[in-house]
C-alpha cells in the first residue's frame, strides 16, 4: 500500500478525463485474500491436486467493502488452487440483469457455479435451471427458497450476530458490575430485514439479561450516516455504557463522532469485522473493544467446497463422503486477545 | 402571522402611508423579515418541545451549548450545499447533482496519491473536483441546452459511479490529521466547522444581495429573456452558477469527509433532496428570480434541528422523514397562499 502512496502522479482533477487514470494508482484492493492454507498436504488430503474444476461465479457490483471482499476472497481463493479454473462474470445492476449472466454461463457448462444473488427469491429460477442442467450450485448469503436450487448454500447469520453482541456486552456489563446500563444501537440500513434480524437477536439477547436498549437510531451503512447517527445518539445518551454499531465500515464515522464528541465512558462492540476494526481492537486505543463477524470469508470457503463438490470429495473433518447442504456460519466475537488470529480475515 | 403582514399591499409612492414603523414593516425591504420569521417560529417551537420532552436534558447547560453546536455542525455541511443550490434555484435552474459531486470530491480527495500530498492537495483537490464537475453542468445546460433536470440528473449517475470507480468501491479513510481535525477544532469556543458555515453564508448574502453577480442571478432566473435584452450574458452566467455549486460542494466535501474521516462513493446519499427542500422551505421559488440566503439557512436549520430532537426522543427515522414532508408541503402551502393573496391584490 505504501509504495502505491508513493508512487506519486498528477493529482487534483486537471480534468476528470484524468479519472481512470487516477484509479489505477489508488485502488484499495486487499493484497492478500488467501485465507486458508491451501498447499499444506499433510494436513489436509483434500488439498492435493485433483480432477480439473471449473468454478463459475456471479456476484453483484460491489457498492460496500463486504461485497469487494466477497469478490476478492473468491477469486484469491480460486487461485490458490492449481486444478480450479474460474470464470466470473458481472452480475449486473439487478436480478433480471444477473438472471441474463447466468443463462450464458450455464450455457457454457461449467462445473460448478458459485453465486451470491441480487435476491434469493428472484434467482431461484436460475439456480433451478442450473441444477437441472447437472451444474451444482453453491449458494453464498442470500437463500433460494427452493431446495432443489441448490447444491450447497453457505450463509452468515444476522440473528447470531445480534446475539453475540448483545452477550458480549452483557458480559461486560455484569464484570463490571453495572446494574442497569444504559445501551445505544446505531442500526444500518433499516428497511433491510437483515438489519430487523440483527436488532432482534440483540433485543433477544440483552432481554435474556435484563437488559435493554435506551436509544437506536438508524445509518445507511455508509461512514458519514455512521457520524451524523452517532452524533445525535450521544446527545440523547449523556451518560452510555455501552454501544453497538451494526457495521464496521459505517463505525469508521460513528468512531468519528465519538472522538469529535471527547467521549469515552462507554464500550463499543462493532459488527462484521473490518480489517480497520479488527487493528483497532488489537491495538486497545479507543472505546471499540470488540466486534462481530458477519465474515466475507464464507466466499474463500464456497470456492473450496465447490472445488471438493466439482471433485466428488466430502471435507475431511466430517465423516460423509459428500459436502452437507447446508451451512451456517456461526458470529464470532472479536476481542483483544484473538484479534490476531483473525486478522487476516478483515475485510 | 407573515400572512397578514403581507396582506395589505405596500404602500404607493403617490400615497405613502404615515407612520414609520408600520411603513418599514410592510414595505418591499421587509419582505424577506417577514418570511423567515416563520421559519424562526417553527424553530422556537422544535426547541420548546425538545425542552418539554427531554426536560432533564435541557436543566445541564453544558448539554444545552453542547447540543446546540451540534445541530449546527450537523448543518454545516448541507448548510454550505444549500447555499450553492439556492444561487442554482434563483437564477432559474437546478442542481440534482450535489451529493454525486460530494461523494466524487471527497473520494477523489481521499485517494492515497492525493493524500500523499497532505492537507492542501486534499482541499485544493476536492474544490477543483467540485468546480469543474459543476462548470460541466453548466456547459451542457447553458451550451448544450439540456434542461438543468435532466443534465444534473446525469452527472447525479455518472459522478457517483467515477466515485466508485476511483475508491474501488471502499470506504477510503483518510490519514491526514489536519484535515480531521478541521471537525474537533475550536476557535473561542465556536466549532470551526460552524465558522466555516458562518462564512460561507456571509459571503453568500453580500453575494446575492451587494454585487451585480447577485443582481444578474435574480434577473435570469425572473426573465432570461428580459435579462438578456438587458445585456446580461445569460448562458456564461448560468455556467457560473453552476460552478459556485460544484464549489460549494468541493468545500462540503472536505467538511464530511473531515466529520467522517473518511470517503466513499455512497457518501452525501440524498443530499441534493435535503438542500433543495431547505431552499424551497427558506422561500426561494423553484420557477427561480426569488429566494434568500437567509431563508435557506434557516430551512437547513429546521431539519437539523428535527433530526435532533427525534435523536433526543429516540423516534424511528421513518416518522423524521414523514414530518420532515409535512413541512416541506406547508411550507409551499404557505408561499402559495401569499402568492395568490398578492395577485388578488394587485388586480383590484
Amino acid at each position: 500500500m505504501s509504495s502505491l502512496s508513493r508512487r506519486r502522479i498528477l493529482f487534483g482533477g486537471a480534468a476528470v478525463g484524468a479519472g481512470a487514470l487516477l484509479t489505477a494508482c489508488t485502488s484499495n484492493a486487499p493484497q492478500e485474500n488467501t485465507q486458508v492454507n491451501t498447499d499444506n498436504e499433510e494436513a489436509n488430503p483434500n488439498a492435493a491436486p485433483g480432477q480439473k474444476v471449473i468454478i463459475g461465479f456471479s456476484a453483484p457490483a460491489a457498492d460496500h467493502g463486504w461485497i469487494a471482499a466477497i469478490t476478492n476472497n473468491a477469486k484469491a481463493q480460486a487461485a490458490a488452487y492449481s486444478d480450479v479454473e474460474f470464470r466470473a462474470v458481472e452480475a449486473g445492476a439487478d436480478a433480471a440483469a444477473q438472471r441474463a449472466a447466468l443463462a450464458t454461463m450455464i450455457a457454457q457448462k461449467p462445473s460448478v457455479i458459485v453465486m451470491l444473488p441480487h435476491d434469493g427469491k428472484e434467482l431461484n429460477s436460475s439456480g433451478l435451471e442450473a441444477m437441472k442442467a447437472g451444474i451444482p450450485v453453491v449458494n453464498l448469503d442470500r437463500a433460494f427458497p427452493d431446495a432443489l436450487a441448490y447444491r450447497l448454500q453457505i450463509k452468515g447469520d444476522n440473528y447470531g450476530m445480534g446475539v453475540a453482541a448483545g452477550n458480549y456486552i452483557a458480559a461486560q456489563m455484569k464484570l463490571k458490575g453495572v446494574a442497569s446500563p444504559i445501551i445505544g444501537e446505531i442500526a444500518g440500513i433499516d428497511s433491510l430485514e437483515l438489519t430487523q434480524e440483527r436488532t432482534q437477536g440483540f433485543n433477544d439477547a440483552l432481554k435474556a439479561n435484563g437488559m435493554r436498549v435506551a436509544n437506536r437510531r438508524a445509518a445507511e451503512f455508509t461512514a458519514d450516516s455512521g457520524q451524523r447517527e452517532a452524533a445525535g445518539l450521544l446527545q440523547a445518551l449523556p451518560k452510555m455504557d455501552a454501544l453497538w454499531n451494526h457495521d464496521d465500515d459505517q463505525g469508521i464515522g460513528v468512531l468519528a463522532a465519538i472522538n469529535q464528541a471527547g467521549r469515552n465512558e462507554f464500550i463499543m462492540v462493532g459488527g462484521a469485522g473490518s480489517k480497520a476494526a479488527i487493528d483497532a481492537i488489537a491495538a486497545d486505543n479507543s472505546v471499540l473493544k470488540a466486534t462481530v463477524t458477519y465474515s466475507p470469508s464464507m466466499a474463500s470457503s464456497a470456492i473450496s467446497l465447490a472445488r471438493l463438490i466439482g471433485q466428488n470429495k466430502g471435507m475431511s473433518d466430517l465423516v460423509e463422503l459428500q459436502v452437507p447442504k447446508e451451512i451456517t456460519l456461526a458470529s464470532e466475537t472479536i476481542v483483544k486477545d484473538n484479534a490476531a488470529q483473525y486478522a487476516k480475515l478483515g475485510f | 402571522m407573515t400572512d397578514t403582514a403581507v396582506a395589505k399591499p405596500a404602500p404607493t409612492p403617490e400615497a405613502p402611508e404615515p407612520g414609520p414603523k408600520t411603513s418599514w414593516w410592510k414595505s418591499d425591504a421587509a419582505e424577506p423579515v417577514r418570511r423567515n420569521l416563520g421559519l424562526v417560529v417553527v424553530l422556537i417551537l422544535l426547541i420548546i418541545i425538545g425542552v418539554i420532552t427531554r426536560p432533564e436534558l435541557y436543566s445541564d447547560p453544558t448539554w444545552v451549548k453542547n447540543n446546540f453546536f451540534t445541530i449546527l455542525q450537523q448543518a454545516s455541511a448541507i448548510g454550505v450545499v444549500t447555499v450553492g443550490m439556492t444561487f442554482v434555484i434563483i437564477g432559474g435552474g437546478i442542481d440534482l447533482s450535489v451529493g454525486a459531486i460530494i461523494a466524487l470530491a471527497g473520494v477523489w480527495a481521499t485517494t492515497l496519491a492525493t493524500q500523499s500530498y497532505g492537507a492542501g492537495g486534499m482541499i485544493f483537490t476536492a474544490i477543483v473536483v467540485g468546480v469543474v464537475v459543476g462548470l460541466i453542468n453548466g456547459v451542457l445546460i447553458s451550451y448544450g441546452r439540456l434542461v438543468p433536470f435532466i443534465a444534473t440528473l446525469a452527472m447525479l449517475v455518472a459522478a457517483r459511479g467515477l466515485a466508485a470507480q476511483i475508491s474501488g468501491k471502499q470506504t477510503q479513510v483518510s490519514s491526514n490529521t489536519t484535515i480531521n481535525a478541521i471537525a474537533t477544532t475550536r476557535i473561542l469556543g465556536i466549532p470551526l466547522l460552524v465558522i466555516i458555515l458562518g462564512v460561507v453564508v456571509a459571503a453568500g448574502w453580500v453575494l446575492l444581495n451587494r454585487t451585480t453577480f447577485g443582481r444578474r442571478t435574480v434577473a435570469v432566473g425572473g426573465n432570461p429573456e428580459a435579462a438578456r435584452l438587458a445585456g446580461i450574458n445569460v448562458k456564461f452566467h448560468t455556467m457560473l452558477l453552476y460552478g459556485l455549486s460544484g464549489l460549494c460542494c468541493g468545500i462540503a466535501a472536505i467538511m464530511l469527509t473531515s466529520q467522517a474521516t473518511s470517503a466513499q462513493a455512497a457518501m452525501a446519499n440524498l443530499y441534493e433532496l435535503d438542500a433543495i427542500a431547505a431552499a424551497i422551505i427558506g422561500g426561494t421559488l423553484l420557477s427561480g428570480g426569488r429566494g434568500t440566503i437567509i431563508g435557506a439557512l434557516f430551512g437547513v436549520l429546521v431539519f437539523s434541528t428535527i433530526t435532533n430532537l427525534f435523536a433526543i426522543n429516540n423516534l424511528s427515522t421513518e416518522v423524521q422523514n414523514m414530518v420532515k414532508g409535512g413541512i416541506i408541503v406547508v411550507a409551499v402551502l404557505v408561499q402559495q397562499f401569499r402568492y395568490k393573496s398578492l395577485t388578488t391584490l394587485l388586480k383590484r
